[in-house]
């Protein structure tokens, strides 16, 4: 049982309206929100909920944060109800709109949605319930305390009385917030933990137009930009004679994007653009074929060959940024009995979400109205109110269903471009990309190199740890993770390499990659100190449980130790089955810690087969089930593929790999065939899942791979070096 | 413009678009079905499956002339069952397939195509049937287990 103080004040009392005929809108209003790392019995909360208790005695309840596939839609409406004590099925989900008075963080990004909403989300269901017992106790003249309720129902069982919540309402409303709000005990929950399905899955099986590309209105025109080919270059001139010529088109023009003081969200690498504005896509396609236009070089235009040799070269420029030492690591290597290193690269990745970038925008003179797939509709809003000059507040901003997100809809200059071109032909336009507008424009994973070094002793021991990172721009290492704190002797040093190629997060920011290295890394070392790779982790755990190095260290080392062992005992670690390979690969990020080991076979031909996937993630309370298993099932495939196929590659500056014929995702026949996951059980307060399940699976392929062929993997895509090479699911 | 038939979801329309309109542009921009998803426009990732006579095509890179008149059925994921009753549609929805969603639709129709053809395929027979159509949310191993499900259903 928790009690949440709800900081009441005045402002705290229901506000009530009528919802259309349709019910009540109740409004809860609280001060600020849930802040990072802070005890939460002492925080007050400004997460606003919206329910809506509807006279058919169903439940409203908005979802206030971007739904991109992590399940948030469900998962967020989920926790409130399992406060207010509805059952599920008297449940409807709606999208809430951008509302910065009633929402907070309304963002998807990090996998911050449930952690940073936990209490607030809870709060706001407990604290309706509240009211709904305190109204029927008003009514019947009983104490609050012998009032139950249950499924939407308050109950007095020993006088057999019932009322549904709708029939309350008017009284509830009447009553103020408390001051505190007791919170159910987790063993009492009765929807959280179980397996609900997705609340848009009839949509999504019947084709319902639920995301940004199926959005439009009759008197809206479709608009297409052309960019730059390649990064380093910028508009000089077009002709568009022969193209405003065409069937459907209606006008060809250039916008400019630029702000005079760009929010992170506004990272950008071509903010002049030539748009073709016409009635359809497939005529505006096609026009955009006949514009004629003139680059100019501005910068140097980059290949993927130089950028290797620029990452290799920066490590030896002295110009490194030590983040972390702790003791002295290079009296430790020169005492080394044996040093093992390692240098591993990964490509630029583009994000490829299915849906390409679109957005609707009907742009007024005085208000503006945007429509479409952003993970960050707030920032959206700000930058479009400076690049229209329109207040903020005339602008609103509503979050279609998106069809993927992976970071690339964190930066919304497509919303800022359908705004600009709205505002210039006076028209409510949608914004398409083509998929090769969207592959082609940046915001890349950027490319990365990690060098690891590590010294052991004569008895073997791991007495030196160090590793240097670069990267195109950014180097990705975590100075203050696994295994810092478990080495005497460490450190860990940034370098950066300058690009005109733009770059951004990409799920997992730096983890997607840094895991998978590092985790190889650790299997070489463990296999140089003659250790079983889980065994030899464990003590690395034992030493950061009970004598850690350092102050900073960012895990909890009995969690991360625990999802290891957890993975060890399910997998049946250990066991030498005939013609199986193994490898292991454990990761903390984004809050939660993720163990996975991996199955191969091989089939006829001796080709690799993964035959199955094991995974413990520690997450705390899993607030769906289902939704759970499907993000680590999706981030273990998604992880995979990109580890062993995807790639984006640059010569003069221009991405050599525009569609799907040559930027390989994985496919179906290449996915595993099974993956078991497991969660520990342990009622924390839950964190996120979206990001977590992706990033060790690298790792445990590539050390699975080495059990199989008896060579280590270096370099990412690992699949594309050898096109001998074929692995299968 | 020229002038199409189309038999479409067992309804007859007409549109006036150019010859080599992709019949997912006549979709989704002229007649508002918009269920049916572009991914590519190059036919390879299998966003826009639809089905022609019961076998599924890619609609990005089929040209609206290609399948005017009345001996060509489209079926898209909008007249797939009338009331979301087909075995594919039922065991994506007991899986809880979906990541994003964005495209289950394509997955849907080329898996219903896939039973049609071969009402009881293994293992190998549905990935092999599936990999021409992309998920970026890795949601393969459930796709291969509604597939399974939907065809014990049928």
């Amino acid at each position: 049982m928790a009690f949440i103080k709800t900081k009441y004040n005045r402002r705290s009392f229901l506000k009530v309206s009528a919802a259309g005929g349709a019910g009540l809108m109740l409004q809860f209003s609280w001060l600020r929100g849930m802040a990072q790392d802070t005890n939460p019995a002492e925080e007050a909360f400004d997460l606003n909920a919206y329910i809506r208790v509807n006279t058919d005695g169903t439940v409203t309840i908005f979802s206030p944060n971007p739904e991109i596939g992590q399940n948030v839609k469900t998962s967020m409406p989920l926790i409130v109800a399992e406060e207010l004590d509805v059952a599920w099925d008297q449940v409807h989900v709606e999208q809430a709109p951008l509302n910065t008075d009633k929402y907070q963080g309304q963002i998807a990004g990090g996998s911050q949605s449930i952690r940073r909403s936990w209490d607030g989300l809870r709060m706001a269901g407990a604290s309706a319930r509240h009211l709904f017992l305190a109204a029927a106790a008003k009514k019947w003249d009983i104490p609050i305390e012998d009032l139950i309720t249950e499924d939407g129902q308050v109950k007095h069982l020993p006088t057999n009385q019932f009322v549904a919540y709708p029939d309350l309402i008017q009284d509830a409303v009447m009553i103020p917030v408390p001051e505190e709000v007791k919170l159910k005990d987790p063993a009492d929950f009765k929807l959280i933990g179980t397996a609900v399905k997705n609340v848009d899955g009839m949509g999504i099986a019947t084709g319902k137009p639920l995301f940004g590309l199926d959005y439009m209105r009759d008197d809206a025109l479709i608009a297409m930009p052309i960019h730059p080919p390649a990064f380093g270059q910028k508009l000089k001139s077009f002709d568009a004679t022969a193209a405003k010529a065409m069937p459907g088109i209606h006008d060809v023009f250039t916008i400019n994007t630029t702000l005079e003081k760009p929010q992170w969200s506004d990272v950008n690498a071509f903010n002049e653009l030539v748009v073709v504005v016409g009635d359809s896509t497939w005529q505006v396609m096609q026009a955009k074929k006949a514009v004629e236009v003139s680059w100019e070089t501005v910068e140097e235009l980059e290949d993927t060959a130089t950028h290797q040799e620029k990452m290799e070269q920066v490590f030896s420029s002295g110009n490194g940024e030590v983040k972390r030492k702790d003791g002295d690591p290079d009296d430790a290597f020169a005492k080394a009995d044996k040093i093992v290193e390692a240098s591993y690269y990964g490509s630029f990745l583009a994000h490829n979400t299915m849906e390409p970038m679109n957005f609707f925008a009907d742009v007024q003179a005085d208000k503006a109205e945007l429509v479409g797939p952003i993970q960050t509709p707030e920032s959206l809003r700000k930058s479009a109110s400076a690049l229209l000059n329109i207040p903020e507040e005339n602008i609103t901003v509503d979050m279609t269903r998106m069809g993927g997100g992976f970071g690339r809809r964190l930066y919304g200059n497509f919303g800022l471009e359908a705004a600009a071109i709205s505002q210039k032909i006076g028209k409510p336009v949608k914004l398409v990309y083509s998929r090769e507008d969207d592959m082609t424009q940046g915001t890349y994973r950027p490319s990365y190199m990690l060098k690891y070094r590590a010294a052991l002793d004569a008895d073997k021991n791991l007495i030196g740890f160090e590793v240097r990172g670069s990267g195109i721009p950014e180097s990705p290492i975590f100075e203050n993770r696994y295994p810092a704190g478990t080495v005497s002797n460490y450190k860990a040093e940034n370098f950066g390499v300058e690009t005109a190629i733009s770059t951004g997060a990409w799920r997992a920011p730096r983890s997607n990659f840094t895991a998978g290295a590092e985790q190889s890394f650790l299997d070489e070392v463990a296999e140089a100190a003659g250790k079983d790779p889980i065994d030899f982790r464990l003590e690395l755990f034992d030493k950061a449980i009970s004598n850690p190095v350092g102050e900073r260290n960012d895990y909890d080392p009995e969690r991360y130790a625990g999802v290891l062992k957890l993975v060890k005992e399910k997998s049946n670690w250990g066991a030498e089955l005939d013609g199986v390979y193994r490898g292991v690969s454990a990761y903390y990020c984004h809050n939660s810690y993720v163990a996975q080991v991996i199955d191969l076979v091989k089939d006829e031909d001796g080709n690799p087969v993964i035959k199955k996937v094991w995974a413990a993630v520690d997450c705390g309370i899993v607030v769906n089930k289902e939704g759970a298993l499907n993000q680590i099932e999706g981030g273990i495939v998604d992880g995979l593929g990109h580890a062993l196929y995807s790639q984006l590659t640059f010569e003069k500056g221009k991405a050599m790999q525009q569609n799907f014929n040559r930027y390989r995702l994985i496919k179906n026949n290449e996915a595993p065939a099974e993956i078991e996951v497991f969660f520990v059980e342990n009622g924390i307060a839950p964190t996120g899942l979206g990001e977590p399940g992706l990033p060790p699976v690298a790792g445990a392929f590539a050390n699975a791979m080495y059990k199989a062929t008896g060579k280590r993997y270096y370099r990412q895509p690992y699949m594309i070096l050898d096109q001998q090479e074929k692995v299968l699911g | 413009m020229p002038q199409y038939t189309l038999t479409i979801n067992n309804q007859e329309h007409q549109v006036d678009v150019a010859a080599d309109t992709p019949i997912l542009w006549v979709l989704r921009d002229h007649l508002k079905l918009v269920g049916t998803k572009y991914g590519c426009g190059i036919g390879q990732c299998g966003a826009c499956t639809i089905h022609v006579n019961g076998s599924a095509v890619r609609s990005c890179s089929l040209p609206v002339s290609a399948v005017a008149g009345g001996s060509m059925q489209l079926t898209t994921i909008e007249g797939l069952s009338e009331n979301a009753d087909h075995p594919v549609q039922q065991a994506w929805l007991e899986v809880d397939v979906p990541q994003c969603g964005y495209c289950q639709a394509g997955q849907i129709m080329s898996a219903a195509a896939l039973l049609k053809s071969n009402p009881n395929p293994n293992e190998d027979e549905i990935k092999t049937a599936m990999s021409g159509n992309l998920c970026r949310c890795g949601t393969y191993t459930r796709i291969n287990k509604a597939i399974a499900l939907a065809a014990q259903k049928q």
